[in-house]
């Protein structure tokens, strides 16, 4: 299992690192991709089997998508990629990046300063998970639909198209004038 | 299942999350800065599967459903904008996009 963790866990840094570096962002979506899968399998040895299903089907499976589709639908072209790979200088990239250099290594030092605890060697299953989330967390489950629903509203407002064969003279309430 | 040290849990999610926080800042395209929002949400939820499998509680778990559910109401909301940004300006660099008009 501690095999089965170190390939996942590398695997998951490997992927993300190239998702951030590439040019195309399709590529990227597509990385990122495999570093969910990957964490699934990390979450699976930590004794969370849903939560590793749940990680494939809404993370990898649904969001993931749901850029690829917006990628689709804006089409960035090819000259979108070549003026940001330009514009940017190697030394302005790496002097960025060295700032999460920094949080990494005083994340490192808080988290290795006091070891000797351990994650536990039990599944905690869905039957665990669940009695857990409609019980005691039952009103986080009423907010997050809440949230869902007012998220469903948001996107969808937010993503109509105005009507072409208006004459542009709204009422004034629908904000879409370019 | 074998018990793992907690600080390499915790250590990989930190090192996901400063890789999340590294695209965030050099990427210029809003996409790109929506997708490394994503990872650094998924290594914090991470941290959490981590801290509930080290107390052999559910919550952890539970928090992780919740870190879903945000992200995905945050994705959809946030590529919206997206494409409305690129409706209306024909470009997604965020450098661009430095003020509001009308």
């Amino acid at each position: 299992m501690k095999i089965i963790f170190f390939i996942a866990a590398s695997l998951a840094v490997a992927s993300s690192l190239a998702a951030i570096t590439r040019k195309k962002a399709i590529h990227a979506i597509l990385f990122l991709v495999v570093s969910f899968m990957s964490i699934a399998v990390v979450f699976y040895t930590f004794g969370a089997p849903f939560i590793a299903a749940l990680e494939v089907i809404t993370y990898a499976g649904a969001i993931m998508v749901l850029f690829v589709f917006a990628i689709m639908l804006i089409d960035p072209g090819v000259q979108a990629a070549r003026k940001e790979q330009l514009r940017q200088s190697r030394i302005v990239l790496a002097a960025s990046a060295s700032l999460s250099l920094a949080l990494v290594g005083e994340l490192a030092f808080t988290f290795f300063k006091n070891p000797g605890r351990h994650t536990g060697n039990a599944v905690l299953s869905a039957v665990s998970v669940g009695t857990k989330l409609y019980g005691t967390y039952l009103i986080g489950v009423e907010l997050a639909s809440m949230l869902l629903l007012s998220g469903l509203i948001g996107a969808y407002y937010l993503g109509r198209r105005a009507d072409p064969s208006k004459d542009g003279k709204g009422t004034g309430n629908d904000s879409f004038s370019a | 299942m074998t018990a793992f040290p907690l600080e390499q849990a915790l250590a990989l999610s930190g090192l996901l999350f400063a890789i999340g926080l590294a695209g965030v800042i050099t990427r210029r395209s809003m996409i790109m800065v929506l997708l490394s929002t994503e990872i650094m949400l998924n290594a914090a939820g991470l941290a959490f599967i981590a801290a509930g499998s080290r107390w052999m509680q559910a919550d952890g778990q539970v928090m992780f459903i919740f870190i879903l559910t945000t992200a995905a109401a945050e994705v959809s909301v946030g590529l919206a904008l997206v494409l409305r940004q690129h409706h209306c300006a024909k470009s997604l660099d965020i450098d661009a996009a430095g003020s509001m008009k009308g």
